[in-house]
């Protein structure tokens, strides 16, 4: 079985808030293990609610694999945030970092299930993507 | 290539059926099997595909449920006794229960 980390698609949570960031990625280090890199973000520069570039930029550094990252996001700032900062990666990155359309908890812990078993990074965005209303 | 499936199935008894945490289990566990897995809750299916968490977090089968497997492929009875260990031990908190060597009487081929 498979399991380095560094292989599997990495996973970035950023919400307007530090604590629903840091629960979501609670809940999936404690559903999902180890295997795959994890980063969140939340707050904006001034320790309140929002969300920050520059932040954004970090965690995806620090969940960044060779097999990409995929990012969960909750209300708009986050999404157009989120793109921002792709935008700002250089360019072999910005191929690799993709915004899943996908509720955040949830999305977080699905995609990371399907990141740990090893899946591109085009199917644990489906994956997550799959988990929008019914 | 074409040999036919494997199948097995095991109750559901831990207290929270298939849950969100037992999804993820089973699902990573799935995913370890080169094999096609599948998950049904009736041995006639409709089949899910076991590796698919959402697919598996939408079966919810609570407890007190049959789970029925069926697998294709090289591995396929390895996934078919890791998958009912797993369940069978309530999805245990260990992470990873290397799926243990079963000696059941499932010989025939045909």
């Amino acid at each position: 079985m498979k399991k380095g980390s560094a292989e599997n698609v990495g996973i970035v949570i950023v919400s307007h808030s530090a604590k629903v960031a840091e629960g979501a990625a609670d809940m999936v280090r404690q559903m999902v293990g180890q295997s795959v890199r994890l980063a969140w973000t939340g707050g904006n520069a001034d320790g309140g609610l929002g969300t920050d570039v520059a932040g954004i930029l970090a965690a995806i550094d620090a969940a960044w694999s060779p097999a990409g990252v995929a990012i969960l996001v909750d209300l708009g700032g986050a999404e157009t945030n989120s793109e921002m900062a792709v935008e700002l990666l250089d360019e072999t990155r910005r191929r690799k970092a993709v915004v899943c359309n996908a509720p955040i908890v949830e999305g977080a812990v699905i995609a990371a299930t399907e990141a740990a078993g090893g899946s591109p990074l085009e199917i644990v965005k489906q994956t997550a993507e799959e988990l929008s209303p019914q | 290539m074409n040999s036919p499936p494997e199948f097995g199935f095991a109750l559901l008894t831990n207290a929270t059926g298939l849950h969100a945490r037992p999804s993820v289990k089973l699902t990573q566990l799935a995913k370890s099997f080169a094999a096609s897995v599948e998950l049904g809750l009736s041995a006639q299916g409709p089949w899910l595909d076991a590796k698919r968490p959402v697919q598996v977090m939408r079966a919810k089968a609570n407890k007190g449920e049959t789970l029925y497997f069926r697998a294709s492929g090289a591995d396929a009875r390895q996934a078919i006794a890791a998958l009912v260990a797993l369940v069978d031990g309530r999805f245990g908190e260990a992470e990873e229960t290397a799926a243990p060597t079963i000696a059941e009487g499932a010989e025939s081929d045909d």
